[in-house]
This record gives C-alpha cells, sequence and structure tokens, in this order.
C-alpha cells in the first residue's frame, strides 16, 4: 500500500519532470530541423528553377536561330533560285560547310500547293506532296513554324522548321529538317548528380528528347504540363516508397514545350540527413542525460521522504505511547489513591487483630487458628493489592530523576545478584558479557535497578526453566546499549506491539501487574533513553536499554 | 529512658484509631488526633517525641502546613509522614521543612515501626546532645545560664 503510494509519487514526479524537460527539447529539435528542411528545399527549387531556366533559353536560342538563318535565306533568295534544285543543293552544302552545328539534316523547297519542288538531304523527298499535312496549313498562315520532334518518313527522331517566302501574290515555304539529338546534348548537362534528369516534353506531355530515367523519346512523360504555370515553377512529386522528386519546367517555344528539370530530393539532401541524424544524436544524448538525472534525483527524493515518513511514524507511535502512557499514569493513581485508604484501613483492623489474638483468652479459643489463617490470608491479599497500587503510583510519579553518579556495570552486577537465586532455582544461567570502556554517567540508580530488575525478571519468567540469559553491555557513539537476552519462546507478532502498554501481562494473574515494562519505559524514557525490543518465535527475546552519556557535572 | 510519645494526625478515623490502638498495645505512647489544627493544639500543650503525620486531609490545614506549624511549635519533634498518594513533590517538600521520612499508605506495619525507631533513635541522639551541650554549659558558664533560668 504504502510502497505502491511512494513508487506513484516517483513515477509522477518522473513523468512531470520528463514532459516539462524533454518536450521543449525535442520541440526545438523539431523546429530547427523543420527550418533547416524548409531552407534547403528553397534552395533545390532555386537551383532547379535556375537550371529549367537557363536550359530553356539555350533550347530558345537554338531555335530561333535556326528560324532566322532561315528567314535571312528566304528574305536574300528568290523563289525562282531556290526551287532549282542545283542552286538548292548548293546552298545547303554552303551552309553545313560553314556552320557544321547547325543540325541540319536537309533543306526544301515547297509551293503553295504543297508540292516540294527542290530538296537538298539524304533522302529523296523531292516531289512529295506536303498540302495536307498540319504543319504545311500552319506555315502558310503564320509565316513560320517549327514542329514537334516525330520520327516521320524516315524513324529518327527530328523536327522542322518551316519559313514562308512570298514572291509576288503566289506564297512559298522554305522547310529545313533539323536533327534533334542536338537538343540531347544540350539537355544532357542538366542531368547532373546520379538522380538529376533533364528532357524536354510538349504540351501533351511527350518526350522530345530521350529522357535519363522512365521513358524513351515521343513516349509519354506523364507530366501533366498544365501544372507548370507562367515562367519557371518547380513542382513537387512525391513517389510512394522513395525520396520526393523535385520537378522544375520552364516554357519555351512560345508555350509549345516544357524544359523539365528533375531532381530527387532525398539524395541532394544527403548531408541534410546527416545534419538531421547528427541533431538526433544530440537530442538523443541530452535526453539520456536528462533521462538518467531525473530518474536519479527522483529517487533520491522520493527514498529521503520515505525515510522521513518513517522516522515521523516512529516518533508518532512513541508520542502516542507516551501519551498513552501519561494519561493511564493519570487515571492509575486516581484509582490508586482512592483503594490506598480502605487499603491501608483493613490492613491495619487485620494486624490489630492479629494483635488482639496474641493475647491469653484467644489462643485458647477452638478456632483459634482458624482466625489466624484468616488473618494471615487477609493480610497477604492486602500486601498484594498494595504492591498493585504502590507499582501504579510509581508510575504516575512525575519524578525528576534524582542524578547520581552511575556505573551501569556494577548497577548491572548488583541487580544480578539480587536476582541470582531466582534464576539458580530455575536452571537458568544469567551470563554477563560487559565492556569495560563505560564511563561513569548522571542518572537515577534506583529507578535503573528497578527497570533492570523488570527486564530480568521478564526473562526469567519468559523461559521458565533451564535457559540462558545474555547481558550485554556496549558503549555506542554517544549512548550506552545494555542488551538483555534470553533464550526463551520470544513474543509473538501479534502482542509484540502491547507489551509497553500498561496493565497488559501475558503472566498468570496475580503473578504479574502488567506494570514492569511499561513504568521501566516511562522510566528510561524519562532519562531520554529508550527501551526497544528484538523477538523473533522460537529464538528469544532480546530487550535493549539505550542510555544516552550525560556526563556527571565536575563537583 | 522515658517512654516514646507519638501523636497520630490521620481524618480517616478508623484507621487513625487502629494505628493507636496498635501502638499503644506495644507500649509505646501514642494519640490520635483527626486533623492538623487538633494537632497544633495539643502540641503547644504538650512535649511529643515523634508526630505520624497523614499529608493529605481534606479542609483545614493541609499536610505541609501543619508540618511547618509543628516544627514551629516543636523544632526538635520528628515528623513522619504518610500518605496515600504518590506525591513525590510533596513528600520531597515535607523533606525539605525537616520532616523525618515519609510512608506510602497502606504500609506494613513493620515498616512503621522500624521509620519510627530510627525516628526515635534520632531524637534520642538529638536530645541528649543538646543536654550535654546545656551541661557543658552549665560547667562552662553557670552563671549564664542561672540568669536564663530567671528569666
Amino acid at each position: 500500500m504504502k510502497r505502491t503510494l511512494y513508487k506513484n509519487l516517483k513515477l509522477k514526479l518522473i513523468s512531470i519532470t520528463l514532459a516539462m524537460s524533454i518536450g521543449p527539447l525535442i520541440l526545438l529539435g523539431g523546429g530547427i530541423y523543420y527550418q533547416f528542411g524548409k531552407l534547403y528545399k528553397e534552395r533545390i527549387e532555386d537551383q532547379i528553377r535556375h537550371m529549367a531556366r537557363s536550359q530553356s533559353n539555350a533550347v530558345d536560342v537554338f531555335l530561333r536561330e535556326r528560324t532566322t538563318i532561315l528567314a535571312m535565306i528566304v528574305e536574300t533568295h528568290t523563289f525562282e533560285s531556290l526551287k532549282d534544285q542545283d542552286n538548292l543543293s548548293r546552298l545547303f552544302r554552303l551552309i553545313n560547310r560553314r556552320a557544321e552545328g547547325l543540325g541540319l539534316v536537309d533543306l526544301g523547297v515547297i509551293d503553295d500547293q504543297g508540292r516540294q519542288l527542290a530538296y537538298a538531304g539524304p533522302y529523296s523527298l523531292k516531289g512529295l506532296n506536303y498540302y495536307q499535312q498540319p504543319w504545311f496549313d500552319e506555315a502558310m498562315r503564320r509565316g513560320k513554324y517549327i514542329s514537334d520532334v516525330y520520327m516521320g518518313f524516315r524513324q529518327v527522331p527530328h523536327f522542322i522548321i518551316a519559313v514562308k517566302g512570298e514572291t509576288g501574290n503566289s506564297s512559298w515555304i522554305l522547310r529545313a529538317t533539323i536533327d534533334s539529338d542536338i537538343f540531347n546534348r544540350l539537355v544532357r548537362s542538366a542531368q547532373v548528380g546520379t538522380s538529376g534528369d533533364g528532357f524536354i516534353v510538349n504540351r501533351q506531355g511527350v518526350f522530345q528528347t530521350s529522357p535519363r530515367f522512365d521513358g524513351v523519346i515521343l513516349g509519354d512523360s506523364k507530366i501533366d504540363t498544365q501544372k507548370f504555370g507562367e515562367g519557371t515553377t518547380v513542382i513537387e512529386k512525391k513517389v510512394p516508397g522513395s525520396d520526393t522528386r523535385y520537378i522544375g519546367g520552364s516554357w519555351l517555344k512560345d508555350g509549345d514545350w516544357v524544359m523539365v528539370i528533375s531532381q530527387i530530393a532525398g539524395q541532394e539532401k544527403g548531408w541534410l540527413v546527416r545534419a538531421r541524424n547528427t541533431e538526433i544524436l544530440i537530442i538523443a544524448i541530452g535526453c539520456l542525460v536528462i533521462c538518467s538525472a531525473i530518474v536519479l534525483i527522483s529517487h533520491i527524493l522520493v527514498r529521503h521522504l520515505e525515510q522521513t515518513d518513517k522516522e515521523m511514524n516512529e516518533l508518532n507511535s512513541q508520542l502516542i505511547q507516551q501519551d498513552k502512557l501519561a494519561a493511564l499514569g493519570k487515571m492509575a493513581a486516581g484509582i490508586a489513591h482512592e483503594i490506598n485508604n480502605p487499603l491501608a484501613v483493613i490492613g491495619e483492623k487485620a494486624g490489630w487483630m492479629e494483635d488482639l489474638l496474641a493475647e491469653e483468652e484467644f489462643r485458647n479459643s477452638v478456632n483459634y487458628q482458624e482466625f489466624a489463617a484468616s488473618i494471615a490470608k487477609i493480610e497477604e491479599h492486602v500486601d498484594r493489592a498494595r504492591k498493585i497500587t504502590h507499582s501504579m503510583l510509581g508510575f504516575a510519579r512525575r519524578m525528576e530523576p534524582r542524578l547520581d553518579d552511575v556505573e551501569i556495570n556494577r548497577v548491572l552486577d548488583q541487580t544480578i545478584d539480587i536476582m541470582a537465586n531466582h534464576a539458580r532455582i530455575n536452571d537458568i544461567e544469567i551470563r554477563k558479557h560487559f565492556t569495560d570502556r563505560l564511563p561513569v554517567i548522571a542518572s537515577d540508580q534506583s529507578q535503573l535497578q528497578q527497570v533492570f530488575m523488570n527486564l530480568i525478571n521478564n526473562a526469567i519468567d519468559a523461559i521458565g526453566s533451564n535457559g540462558t540469559i545474555d547481558i550485554t553491555t556496549q558503549l555506542d557513539k554517544d549512548s550506552i546499549n545494555i542488551i538483555i537476552r534470553d533464550d526463551g519462546p520470544g513474543i509473538p507478532e501479534a502482542i509484540k506491539k502491547k507489551i509497553f502498554d500498561p496493565f497488559f501481562t501475558t503472566k498468570q494473574s496475580g503473578k504479574g501487574t502488567g506494570l514492569g515494562l511499561s513504568i521501566s519505559y516511562s522510566i528510561i524514557e524519562k532519562m531520554g533513553g529508550r527501551i526497544t525490543v528484538e523477538s523473533s518465535e522460537g529464538k528469544g527475546t532480546a530487550f535493549v536499554v539505550s542510555l544516552p552519556v550525560v556526563l556527571p557535572e565536575k563537583k | 529512658m522515658h517512654t516514646f510519645r507519638i501523636l497520630v494526625v490521620d481524618d480517616e478515623t478508623d484507621f487513625l484509631e487502629t494505628i493507636v490502638n496498635r501502638l499503644n498495645k506495644r507500649k509505646l505512647d501514642a494519640k490520635g488526633v483527626t486533623s492538623g489544627e487538633a494537632a497544633i493544639d495539643v502540641l503547644k500543650e504538650e512535649l511529643y517525641d515523634v508526630v505520624l503525620l497523614d499529608i493529605k486531609m481534606p479542609g483545614g490545614m493541609d499536610g505541609i502546613e501543619t508540618l511547618r506549624e509543628i516544627k514551629r511549635i516543636q523544632p526538635l519533634v520528628e515528623v513522619l509522614l504518610l500518605t496515600g498518594h504518590a506525591s513525590v513533590e510533596t513528600s520531597i517538600e515535607g523533606m525539605k521543612q525537616g520532616a523525618f521520612d515519609y510512608l506510602l499508605k497502606p504500609m506494613k506495619f513493620e515498616d512503621l515501626l522500624v521509620k519510627m525507631a530510627q525516628a526515635f533513635e534520632k531524637k534520642a541522639t538529638h536530645d541528649k546532645k543538646i543536654r550535654d551541650a546545656k551541661i557543658q554549659e552549665l560547667i562552662r558558664y553557670p552563671s549564664r545560664v542561672f540568669e536564663q533560668e530567671k528569666k
């Protein structure tokens, strides 16, 4: 019951202090980590955004460059000269020689009916009619047109740039095929690290270049391009079971294509993860230190409390015992006084009768013996009653102990001498284990003798016959201990608490008053000492009298 | 040797009578009175060797007061205190006031006789000393003694 109380208290103490100290610590750690992560995310996004923008600018510039070259050709050449196959071939060779990195695969001239009038390039496409092709219509309408990447007839990813020229009333188109492989080279520079990817998709999400992972050119990227807003935008894409992938997109080619840069955050966040782990480690060590300190402190505190409570309880029970003794003592004294007076009359009357019985006239009476015996009995029992009332009064004595110079060993010797005969009759050996280091103390010799006599007498009564009483004296730090140990049957646990109560006795009626131990208790207590009892059933009992060492004043 | 005279003072008449009877039976000259006042009156008239005085008496003079008065009238009388109450303070106070000893009621009659014998002995020694002193004085300064006698 008590145990659980202390245990609960300890748990409560520990949990409250833990919550109060570790809660804020974890909150702080979490806050720092969150801020860190946010900052880092912004950095990564910035990086991706920047990369997407610069790459898309490069592609835009690439496209504009080629469109401008075609426009320049259209502006500076006439339809008549270009539709001539030789002229076109010469021009194509010239351009390829002068500008090798242009990626120009072929060049064609188409009239307003969609017929390819001249063609310069590796395929024989002369004479093809493009009238039905959507790009043709678009180019005729808008003046210039850049297509998405497609395979076309030749099964190589490419795209075309078409620029419309006008001669008089008729329009015509100069069409160039560009090898889209050049894009791959451009976007490859964005495929950084082990997870970075860069590619171009069109508005429908179809790859315009070969992505590094998960897809092929002209395959579906599964990217919803509608998510990319104006300018350059970064979106997050959570892949279950793997790290977050950041995807940055930047529109190019007048909003037809998106330059996509993607990167797995986890990979790039490597050092962030390390920082987080370090932080967790520091917090964990901190928590460990705090926890152990709290547990230790709580343990010490509760143990201290328990100890104090125990002492308090002991003190309380002592006070209760003293109160009980005082109250009972007062009552006993009152009763004793009231009984003493009539008892004195009875005793004296009996004595008087005894006196008279000694006279001649009674001596010859028939019932003389009877009278004498009766009177003797009356006197015996008055004597018995007197002993009780006197003990009761002794108990109420508010006597300040008279201070003699007392040698404990000598007092014990004297007491043992008095008791020796009684012990011998019952085959009981009294053994002395005295230390000769005891100082002479200021105490009340006769009261001490009374106490020792009570205790030895009890020991003899407890043994009954045939046994040993060991009487030991010891000098403690500031007290003298007198231990009176018998090898009797011991005191049952149930009555251990009552043995110092007045009128409590286990002896036969008429043999004990039940006052010996309680008087002894109050005598020793008044001297500033204490009597304790250690007893185990079947093994015997030891009464320990502790007396404070009070040195006599120098006379 | 004169017979020792004892005055017993106790309000419990049953007790008083019996004690007086028992003492008388032992050839001691005992007389009983039931109050402190009566004791004082008697002591003003007659000389006693020992007074057996009950400390605790209801009403009138209490034991200690009576004792003080007795010692004033007859400083040489030995007083044995009797009490039914172990009021040691009272007993000590009694001893301070010059009582010879005290006994706790009910006492054994033998104890009473022993104490009384001691008291008589003390009284006798005391008396003898005074007598001797008087004789010495008479031998050394007879005139002074006679003058005192005349007064």
